[in-house]
């Protein structure tokens, strides 16, 4: 094993990389021993997503990947190129526990379980020499908080795909377009709107009026309490939208607060027609879809 | 800000804007863009493109993948080095029409981009740049 | 250069755009639908847009032509089957395809051309774009 260059600790003569890389290959056993037991003892376990198998695994693979970076001597920095595999290992490790659903205490826990096995055998070790063990020990809680740092940003960013994911997929299966008759479709807007709920939304709505070959929509906004300036341009960029394809809108069930919201921000409906419920908005699409064409279709 | 993916095309032939129509494509679906958004980008595209071919005297198209954190984007430098852009501000109006008729498709490529910047120099030649990322 | 082909339905004429088209294969195709208006007296051109996934600035302006000059001609255009992401993709451009009506199907382009010819060639449409 080579001596590599580093810094050496004021008070020794011999590096300490190589001391506790020597420490580690030798009490490896009992080192994981130890910490497998404090982490089923523990209440963040979680043997029903991981088992004991699995789990040793992975803290055996740690302790290896710990002692070679250790060797560097670099304590501080896990950004260099001697933590990589590290690094790599606890993203992986902190990814598959995130979509496991461990909690990120759970996860953190990894780490955090192996500082009092680790203290127990270096005081073993270095019972002799209080100083050593001292500094010993700091060096390695130095590294490892660091890692602790590390998996939960890791966790982090996991969970966020997670949750970005998800609420791309209920987005997708809350907006309801509904056929009302052979050439009217309804799409029925319910609570607070945001403008990504909206955009996708009004995107599924103009997909049934292709798919369907529908000629008229009606967005229903009885059920949304209020609305903000992007989410009133997206709905007119919707009819818009539509009547280029072909079709039209009728906008129905704008409450009192919802128009003078629209007046004072100035937006203009254009000639869109509105209807005060669901139902008077039917009876119109009824009339223009209707099979006898009258000369007259404005609408009541 | 890693560039993950590069590609450069030419626009010197008016087969090149259908080529930089396709290659756009090509990449919004590899690097899986949502289809309006695909559909945004393409259609800007092309409207630099014609505007770098017809107006720019033919030039040329850089294309490049970004990562930044857990965000994608797709860049497009457009470069000629024809007459220039007297006036960009008035180009950047709508409805401005350049001498051959064309309106300058400029203002609509920018309403399609996340991000749009533009250079130019009279005898020199322009360079626009648009950006997309991926969900935005 | 292979040009898009025209076909004929009693005095109306169909073109599918099935391929992304160069501008001088456009500007062909804008020459040959007038030339056909008037070689078989057609009173209507349904112009199939659904395999097209972009319509830019310049497209948008010969669709435009194309309805123009047949209207010069005493015939009407109808564009149909245009799919949402371009419908989002022009109303966010800024064009809004003025002269040109549209339908959502061949059906329904068809019906619409055929109140056209019932009422003596005034439009009366309902969907104007």
């Amino acid at each position: 094993m080579a001596l590599i260059p580093v810094t050496k600790d004021k008070n020794q003569e011999v590096p300490s990389d190589n001391r506790l890389y020597g420490f580690l290959e030798r009490n490896e056993v009992i080192l994981i021993d130890g910490w497998m037991r404090d982490m089923r003892n523990s209440l963040t376990r979680r043997e029903d997503l991981i088992s004991e198998k699995d789990l040793r695994k992975e803290s055996t693979n740690f302790v290896r990947l710990l002692r070679e970076g250790i060797q560097s001597g670099n304590f501080q920095d896990i950004e260099k190129p001697e933590w990589t595999d590290v690094r790599s290992m606890l993203t992986d490790l902190s990814q598959s526990r995130a979509e496991a659903g461990f909690s990120p205490s759970e996860t953190v826990m990894f780490i955090f379980s192996f500082k009092q096995p680790l203290y127990q055998e270096l005081r073993k070790e270095f019972e002799k020499d209080p100083e050593t063990l001292a500094s010993e020990f700091r060096n390695v809680i130095t590294i490892l908080d660091r890692f602790v740092l590390f998996v939960s940003e890791a966790y982090q960013k996991t969970r966020d795909a997670i949750i970005s994911r998800q609420q791309q997929e209920l987005l997708e299966l809350s907006t309801p377009v509904v056929q009302l008759w052979e050439g009217i479709l309804a799409l029925p807007m319910i609570g607070t709107l945001d403008s990504a709920r909206t955009q996708t939304a009004m995107e599924a709505l103009l997909q049934q009026i292709v798919e369907t070959g529908s000629q008229i929509a009606i967005i229903d906004i009885t059920g949304v309490p209020t609305v903000d300036t992007l989410v009133a341009q997206h709905l007119i960029k919707t009819v818009t939208a539509a009547r280029l394809m072909g079709a039209d809108c009728i906008i129905s069930g704008i409450r009192p607060q919802i128009a003078a919201t629209i007046v004072h921000l100035g937006l203009d409906l254009g000639n869109v027609t509105t209807k005060a419920n669901l139902a008077d908005a039917f009876v119109v699409a009824l009339q223009r879809t209707g099979k006898k064409l009258s000369s007259n279709v404005e609408a009541a | 800000m890693p560039v993950i993916k590069r590609e450069a095309l030419p626009i010197q032939n008016e087969t090149d804007i259908v080529k930089v129509r396709q290659v756009v494509r090509n990449w919004s679906v590899e690097f899986r863009f949502g289809l309006v958004d695909q559909t945004k980008l393409i259609t800007a595209a092309s409207e630099i493109a014609r505007n770098t071919f017809y107006y720019g005297k033919g030039g040329s198209l850089q294309m490049e993948a970004l990562q930044e954190n857990s965000r994608v984007g797709l860049r497009l430098i457009f470069e000629d080095h024809g007459p220039g852009i007297p006036n960009i501000e008035l180009a950047m109006t709508d409805g401005y029409t350049s001498g051959t008729g064309l309106g300058m498709g400029l203002p609509g490529a920018k309403r399609l981009s996340n991000e749009f910047e533009i250079s130019s120099k009279v005898g020199e030649g322009t360079r626009v740049t648009i950006t997309k990322w991926k969900g935005h | 250069m292979d040009r898009i082909p025209i076909l004929r339905l009693g005095n109306i004429l169909l073109v599918t755009i099935q391929i992304d088209m160069h501008d001088r294969l456009a500007m062909a195709l804008q020459e040959d639908l007038t030339e056909q208006i008037v070689k078989v007296q057609a009173k209507g051109v349904l112009i199939d847009i659904s395999a097209l996934d972009i319509i830019d600035s310049f497209m948008g302006r010969m669709f435009a032509s194309v309805a123009a000059m047949s209207r010069v001609l005493d015939a009407r255009t109808v564009v149909v089957g245009m799919q949402p992401a371009v419908a989002i993709t022009l109303v966010e451009l800024g064009m809004s395809l003025p002269g040109i009506q549209t339908a959502l199907n061949i059906d329904q382009g068809l019906a619409l051309l055929e109140k056209f010819q019932a009422k003596g060639g005034q439009s009366r449409a309902r969907y104007q774009a």
